[in-house]
């Protein structure tokens, strides 16, 4: 049978090319898999709270933002990745959480922790609400209409009645927060270790909502919507509600990030944001939880390493990255480790 | 004993890295019916793609005593192997007329093109009445005439057919079976034929092999196999 | 209502559309021959229309100057496909659009760094005379039109009516089916690409003389060639050229006569009735939706 023109709705997880991990219980070097993954865990989550001892406060904000980053593109794989649902307009959901953090501090002098949960339900509300129309959209049709999202949000962010809130062109300067209960810590340091912790509950929950009864239901709706229809799983709802959760995750990344960059501009929030999430989902791995914390990395240091090779050609540097990138590892980073894994397990056996 | 159209020896096929076929020993006589039967699974469908090249392959495959494993699809398909895939492979946009015309892709003898295809309207007149329209639109039966046609005008030496009873009423399938016999004799096509309806096929074609699970278990005169009876109960299941 | 205001609106539609039919059909072309939206395809035709205005500048004719741009602009496209795009042929399609976006950032940078990001004029082979309504569409827009309608009328013959259209429609519509049909899908799709790439190259140097030349000129019109393209439905050469009218003149009738928003925020309502149009009619106002079996 032909497939359909919308050729954008198909994920990598549909492709013949994916291969799959071998089971937690496969043995590589005499070690299970599944104690590989803990031990993986162990180390990362030990630099992770080491590395910001050892580095200038530059870098660790700009870990902090990559960090960010990770959550928004986590955000957006939970609709791509185990939804099946595409997406170029989550720099809007990611630039509500924001602004809606800002505005509480700058105008009622919210607490920047308090923003947060408010920033996620505001961005599930909208979420929700824009995913309910764009439940007759598939594919490139689906793209299309989160591109409008994507382009209509700055103009909005910068219409003159709204002003007095958005601050138009200028945007909203947010003071950085210091280090509560006098630890001694800089502010950047605190800030890296507060995303850190909302970043790690944050994953947390996504790893056991994607296990879950809902998740499977979500993927089930990704890889054959009509079958899981027909198995009972309210299509339309489940798809609506990911829109919505999705969009929370990438909220809370804005809210995080108004606070980490402490300020919010409309033109922080333009459809190269989209693209700089998109990126960083494909090249971590669609429809991978940790490949999100890989994504997030590559979104905000590539423009960077392309720019100290050269400052005139930093755009045809950054593009050859990404071609070598997806030469080297066509399904993400993720992809690379599962073929890896199965490969070492294989030879194993 | 007439001529090896196609020969295999020791035919493995792989998707990835999962080996699909193991040592497979295949001919196909010219003029003949040859059928590859065989459980769900038990890897004709590959089979049929391995020798068009369509999936990774190992060992050896002589077409008319060239050897062609391991060359690209079109090349393999341009030396006179057809292959009607299982769902058809019908362009679904296009019209009826349009997709004979891709079948005769390869040539570029344009008034035998179109004799060709009024010779196929003649082994299927329904394509005729329905040449100006959308071939998605056209009933299963149909679209398998259709794959047939459009796999006749590329005036092929050998026809790889991949379950062409599949969803078809019987009556459609009779008819359809009389035509790949008339085919056979009247083009000289010879036929490798993939069947889950074992009967059938044995009444159409001479000779048999029956595979498991990638391996061949069983191959002969299609007749013998039809009289088997231990043959005919533990694997054709009548 | 004010009529002689809503037909000048109207009229100034039209000819910004043309841009946007031109680069529309562009787009569908693309998305015949590959089956996915190219985000690359408004730099390709901005770099083609920079190789066309340095070919003019060492002092070829005008004329001349468009015709080799457009060869050299195929064989560009054809290499694209065979260099960067063959070897991941395999790799999902959501890495594919991650070459596209890299492919954009190289042309836009590279063309930044040979020419410059100083605006160039570009010369109109048309004039610029006045053609209807006191200035709204000028001779050049005029030309621009014609030269699209007529590019629609090649491509429809071409497709429709030649052998190699017609395998170029089955390459993309099966691909597995038209390699058993013994077609070269991978030149198919190549030259699909070399195509796109010359048509890209005629739309670049028609838009350069209007919206001026530098690396940047084709950011804001591809957003509107791929919505035009959307709304006259992707599987469509003539509903791409009308969406592009349609949504030039949305675009400015929008901006004048919506009050209060309509000036600040036009891009965004002539996106917000894209959408809307795309609610009512998921595969665009002249695609054709195909039925998909489980």
């Amino acid at each position: 049978m032909e497939a359909t023109p919308a050729a954008i709705e198909a994920t990598g997880a549909a492709t013949p090319s994916v291969v799959r991990l071998p089971p937690a219980q496969a043995v590589i070097g005499g070690i299970t898999l599944a104690r590989w993954r803990q031990l993986a865990i162990i180390a990362c989550v030990i630099v992770a709270l080491v590395i910001p001892f050892v580095v200038k406060n530059f870098f660790i904000f700009q870990l902090t933002l990559a960090l960010v980053y990770a959550l928004a593109i986590l955000g957006l794989n939970l609709l791509t990745g185990f939804n099946g649902q595409f997406s170029l307009g989550h720099s809007a959901f990611y630039a509500i959480g924001a602004y809606t953090a800002a505005i509480m501090m700058d105008h009622w002098d919210v607490a920047y922790y308090w923003t947060l949960p408010v920033a996620g339900v505001v961005c599930l509300i909208s979420g929700f609400l824009f995913g309910l129309p764009a439940l007759r959209l598939e594919g490139i049709y689906l793209a299309l209409a989160t591109f409008a999202l994507a382009i209509a949000a700055p103009q909005i962010l910068k219409f003159s009645p709204l002003e007095h809130w958005t601050g138009g062109v200028q945007g909203i300067v947010v003071i950085k927060p210091d280090a509560p209960f006098g630890l001694p810590l800089s502010s950047d340091q605190w800030i890296y270790f507060f995303t850190l912790a909302v970043a790690a509950v944050l994953y947390v929950c996504a790893v056991n909502l994607v296990n879950s009864r809902t998740g499977r239901a979500m993927k089930a709706i990704r890889d054959n919507a009509i079958a899981a229809g027909a198995m009972g799983v309210n299509v339309s709802l489940y798809k609506s509600l990911t829109f919505g959760v999705s969009a929370l995750y990438t909220g809370i990344a804005g809210a995080l990030g108004a606070v980490v960059a402490g300020f919010v501009a409309p033109d922080s929030f333009t459809f190269t944001l989209s693209i700089q999430l998109f990126v960083g989902l494909v090249v971590g791995g669609v429809g991978s939880i940790p490949g999100t914390l890989f994504g997030g990395l590559f979104a905000l240091f590539a423009p960077n390493v392309a720019e100290s090779v050269s400052k005139g050609l930093a755009g045809a540097v950054y593009g050859v990255i990404l071609i070598l990138v997806i030469y080297v590892m066509p399904s993400g980073a993720a992809g690379l480790v599962r073929l890896i894994v199965s490969k070492l397990a294989r030879s194993a056996r | 004993m007439s001529a090896t159209l196609l020969e295999a020896k020791g035919l493995c096929a792989y998707y990835g890295a999962t080996q699909a076929l193991f040592g497979l020993d295949l001919a196909v006589e010219a003029g003949g019916i040859t059928t590859l039967l065989g459980a769900n699974g038990a890897g004709k469908t590959t089979a049929l793609r391995a020798l068009s090249g369509m999936v990774r392959v190992a060992g050896e495959i002589r077409f008319d005593g060239r050897p062609i494993a391991g060359r690209p699809v079109e090349q393999i398909v341009r030396l006179g192997i057809a292959h009607v895939p299982q769902g058809r492979g019908t362009f679904v946009r296009q019209t009826v007329e349009e997709n004979l015309q891709i079948g005769a892709m390869t040539r570029h003898d344009h008034t035998e093109i179109a004799t060709d295809i009024d010779r196929v309207y003649g082994y299927f007149p329904r394509l005729r009445e329905r040449r100006r329209q959308q071939a998605g639109t056209l009933s299963g039966g149909e679209q398998q005439m259709l794959a047939v046609g459009r796999a006749m005008m590329l005036r092929p030496r050998l026809m790889l057919l991949d379950e062409p009873s599949f969803g078809l009423a019987p009556l459609i399938v009779q008819e359809l079976f009389d035509i790949l016999r008339a085919l056979n004799r009247e083009a000289n096509v010879s036929i490798l034929l993939v069947e889950q309806n074992a009967s059938l096929a044995l009444d159409l074609a001479d000779h048999a092999y029956l595979i498991e699970t990638g391996r061949l278990v069983i191959k002969g005169p299609s007749r013998d196999i039809r009289d088997d009876e231990t043959v005919r109960r533990s694997y054709l299941g009548y | 209502m004010n009529w002689e205001l809503l037909l000048h609106q109207v009229l100034a539609g039209l000819a910004t559309g043309g841009i946007y039919a031109c680069i529309a059909l562009a787009v569908v072309m693309i998305y015949q021959a590959i089956d996915h939206l190219n985000f690359a395809q408004g730099e390709m035709a901005m770099f083609s229309t920079f190789i066309a205005w340095q070919l003019m500048n060492w002092g070829c004719p005008y004329w001349v100057a468009f015709v080799l741009t457009i060869a050299i602009s195929f064989v560009g496209g054809l290499a694209i496909e065979r260099i960067v795009f063959k070897p991941i042929h395999d790799a999902p399609i959501l890495s594919h659009i991650v070459v596209f976006i890299a492919l954009f950032s190289i042309l836009n940078s590279s063309a930044g760094w040979i020419w410059d990001y100083t605006i160039k004029d570009f010369p109109t082979p048309f004039g610029t005379r006045s053609l209807i309504g006191n200035g709204l569409i000028s001779a050049h827009d005029g030309g621009m039109i014609g030269v699209t309608l007529v590019l629609l009328a090649l491509l429809y013959l071409f497709f429709r009516h030649t052998r190699i259209g017609l395998a170029m429609r089955a390459a993309a519509a099966n691909p597995e089916s038209a390699r058993l049909a013994g077609i070269r899908v991978g030149w198919m799709v190549a030259l699909g690409w070399g195509m796109a790439a010359a048509i890209g190259a005629v739309a670049g140097m028609l838009i350069a003389p209007v919206v001026f030349l530098e690396p940047n000129m084709m950011i804001g019109i591809l957003l509107y060639g791929f919505a035009a393209a959307v709304v006259g439905g992707l599987t469509s050469p003539g509903g791409a050229v009308i969406g592009g009218f349609a949504v030039g003149v949305i675009e400015n009738v929008a901006g004048t006569f919506i009050p209060y928003f309509g000036r600040e925020l036009k891009l965004t309502i002539a996106l917000v009735l894209i959408v809307a149009v795309l609610l009512v009619k998921p595969s665009g106002l002249f695609g054709r939706s195909v039925v998909s079996r489980v």
